[in-house]
């Protein structure tokens, strides 16, 4: 099963560089996502399967996120073929590839069980994204893609020396290894030093990749550039692998009893997350990298539902699920917002809802949703993680955590009503300076079925775990739970 | 042996500040060049008995390190038509002293950790160490986006060093992932850095400036 869920992306990755019809390639992309959402839907039910060697382990966290990946990846898939059409000007071929490569490379993220391969597989997510984000071609993407190779790889290296440092917290142990069984296994006898100094190198290598604050410069420029359905992808699926090595590395923390060491500098590190997106957020002229600091906000959310710790964590896992869909509906219809404005600046784009109400519409609700409204997933899981740090005694947390939800709402407010209110119609038509190769084909003003019915499906999954969350889905989270909460 | 690792691991080091002190930047390609190689031989002296995966990992350590990484980068650089690090943000002489400075206090801060006795008389962890703030000298005061490349080298060279203290942890095929990974990530990079010269004329990367806020 391991084999299959890896390869088959990878495989049809070699395919699309192969195939000479562009036409015919971008249908690949869904094709795919859906088989491997069949697999994936087949793992998850029979637990059995999820032995793949000694290496390869799909164990409970590991299934929530690749739920979530798979899940994100079909309908960013989808989405990826009405909005490649609509760019006949770009050739496709290296986009295409690199698209199924990277849901091969995050299978593995979401199977490995040795910190080594959990390493390999990460960087490799970096550097098969980076093509994605270079799509346009344009000045500002070349930029984009350089800070985002440059601090991804850099960042991810500090990761790598963790990975070390941890191997040698278990060989003063009298065991070397970076299988996780063995680690959790004998996680008491791990050497203190070596186990802290890993578990700060990590999580701030990992963290880059998650784009936490401080370290997550390359996110607004690498979000804000990349096409919409590079967005959906890089944020809903490509940070929860990152922050499911965290998970990993949280708990030998954890079963090591260093628990609380661990979950002071999580905490800290998600709030200051929050706080930094809640200031860039307010007075954000880019809706596109306004929703790159909702990321980090977000991504500060799950750090902190982690640091909390046990009452909190059925929230946290939620959390993953939640945003990831939100942020697929809220990349995908700024995207199209863009498209038909040619701007992603809320200087040139107002009236959203009735130059495209389809688009504007969803985006409204995405924004809501986002923010925590009812009856939209991220309020009940927000609401679990608030209710799990007042559970856990840690009023002054839930509290900040409450004060900087506030500010992200007003600070994020302001940008999208800026951008659905108004009378409709684009502020400047076209492209003035006609530098966009692209111009020559003014896509159509208004919504198109193929791009706008894959935002209304991720919206559609997000009011669904808003209102009642699936039985399997509760069971898979709650099995995640006690996975995390049980010492060896 | 151990006696032998620590003459490679001096040399490393020599290098590292030889690297910090040219500005012509492909004598700082090959200088790293040359200290990959280098430490592409520690695993056959490092490892008490060597098996077939111990030379494989030398010998992709080696090609990689040594040949093919920079092979590529001076390929590059030649596409961009640089030759010089003309305006580092410190004097080179201040970043040689910086990086003795580095070296110096890896020395001492490796003397205090706690390390395993059979790891207590060598030098791969302050070489680790040292290696790893020289590549973020190199990260933050070189302003040609080839230095910076370089920088992340020298740190993973840093790291390549402190997996030598581990024989079990890292299985082969992991250490050949981490191997590729670094040599497909160099390739990307340098396509990038390409197109940067292309797209603005020149590989300073002070000029990317426009995405802010």
């Amino acid at each position: 099963m391991a084999g299959a869920l890896i390869l088959l992306p990878l495989a049809m990755a070699a395919v699309c560089a192969a195939l000479p019809s562009r036409r015919w390639r971008v249908w690949l992309l869904p094709a795919t996502a859906l088989a491997h959402l069949t697999l994936t839907v087949g793992a998850l039910s029979r637990p059995e399967l999820g032995v793949g060697s000694e290496w390869l382990v799909l164990d409970p966290p590991g299934r929530v996120i690749l739920l979530a990946v798979s899940v994100v990846f079909l309908i960013s898939s989808c989405y990826a073929v009405g909005d490649l059409r609509l760019r006949p000007d770009r050739p496709n071929r290296v986009f295409c590839a690199c698209w199924l490569g990277v849901l091969g490379v995050m299978t593995l993220v979401t199977w490995s069980h040795h910190l080594g391969l959990l390493w390999v597989a990460i960087e490799a997510t970096t550097l098969v994204t980076a093509p994605l984000i270079y799509f346009n071609h344009t000045q500002r993407s070349i930029e984009a893609t350089w800070k985002y190779l440059l601090v991804g790889s850099v960042g991810i290296a500090l990761a790598l020396l963790g990975t070390f440092f941890l191997a040698y917290a278990s060989l003063s142990a009298g065991f070397e290894s970076l299988t996780f069984e063995d680690l959790l296994s004998h996680a008491p006898k791990l050497s203190k030093p070596w186990l802290h100094a890993a578990f700060v190198l990590l999580l701030v290598g990992y963290g880059t990749k998650m784009g936490l604050a401080p370290m997550h410069s390359w996110k607004p420029d690498a979000y804000g550039e990349a096409p919409g359905g590079v967005g959906a992808v890089l944020a809903g699926c490509v940070t929860s692998c990152a922050f499911l090595a965290i998970l990993r590395v949280y708990h030998i923390c954890n079963a090591a009893g260093e628990g609380a060491y661990a979950a002071r500098r999580l905490m800290v590190l998600g709030l200051f997350s929050m706080a930094v997106a809640g200031l860039f957020m307010i007075g954000q002229r880019d809706f596109k990298r306004m929703l790159a600091y909702s990321s980090v906000e977000h991504m500060g959310i799950l750090v902190l539902g982690l640091g909390i710790g046990a009452p909190a964590l059925f929230g946290t896992l939620l959390h993953v699920l939640t945003n990831g869909l939100t942020k697929g509906a809220l990349f995908l219809s700024a995207e199209n917002i863009q498209r038909v404005y040619d701007s992603k600046s809320t200087e040139r784009v107002s009236g959203a809802l009735r130059q495209l109400p389809g688009s504007g519409a969803l985006f409204f609700a995405g924004f809501l949703a986002i923010t925590g409204s009812p009856p939209f997933g991220p309020f009940i899981s927000e609401f679990a993680i608030l209710n799990g740090a007042f559970a856990a005694g840690r009023f002054a947390v839930g509290g900040l955590f409450l004060f900087f939800l506030l500010i992200v709402f007003i600070g994020m407010g302001m940008t999208v009503l800026q951008v659905v209110q108004g009378p409709g119609g684009p502020g400047g038509r076209g492209d003035p300076e006609g530098t966009e190769p692209g111009a020559a084909h003014q896509p159509a003003r208004r919504d198109e079925l193929l791009t706008t019915l894959p935002v209304a499906g991720f919206m559609a999954l997000v009011l669904l775990l808003g209102l009642y969350i699936p039985a399997p889905v509760t069971a898979l989270l709650n099995d995640a739970v006690r996975f995390l909460e049980t010492r060896p | 042996m151990a006696d032998l690792v620590n003459a490679l691991l001096v040399i490393v080091l020599v290098l590292n500040l030889f690297a910090l002190g040219t500005s012509r930047i492909i004598r700082v390609i090959r200088t790293v060049a040359v200290q990959g190689a280098l430490l592409g031989l520690l695993p056959l002296l490092v490892h008490e008995h060597i098996t077939l995966s111990v030379i494989m990992v030398s010998a992709a350590a080696i090609a990689l390190k040594g040949i093919a990484i920079p092979a590529i980068m001076i390929h590059a650089l030649r596409d961009v038509r640089i030759k010089r690090e003309v305006e580092p943000l410190i004097s080179l002489l201040t970043s040689i002293i910086l990086g003795a400075l580095a070296s110096a206090a890896a020395l001492l801060f490796a003397g205090r950790l706690p390390l395993a006795s059979q790891h207590a008389g060598t030098l791969l962890v302050p070489a680790a160490i040292a290696n790893v703030i020289v590549g973020f000298i190199f990260l933050t005061t070189r302003f040609k986006a080839l230095s910076q490349v370089v920088g992340y080298l020298v740190v993973e060279n840093g790291i390549f060093t402190f997996g030598m203290l581990l024989i079990e942890a890292m299985p082969l095929i992991v250490e050949m992932g981490v191997l590729l990974d670094l040599f497909v990530g160099i390739f990307v990079t340098c396509i990038i850095v390409n197109r940067i010269n292309r797209a603005f004329s020149s590989t300073d990367t002070r000029l990317l400036v426009a995405l802010k806020g």
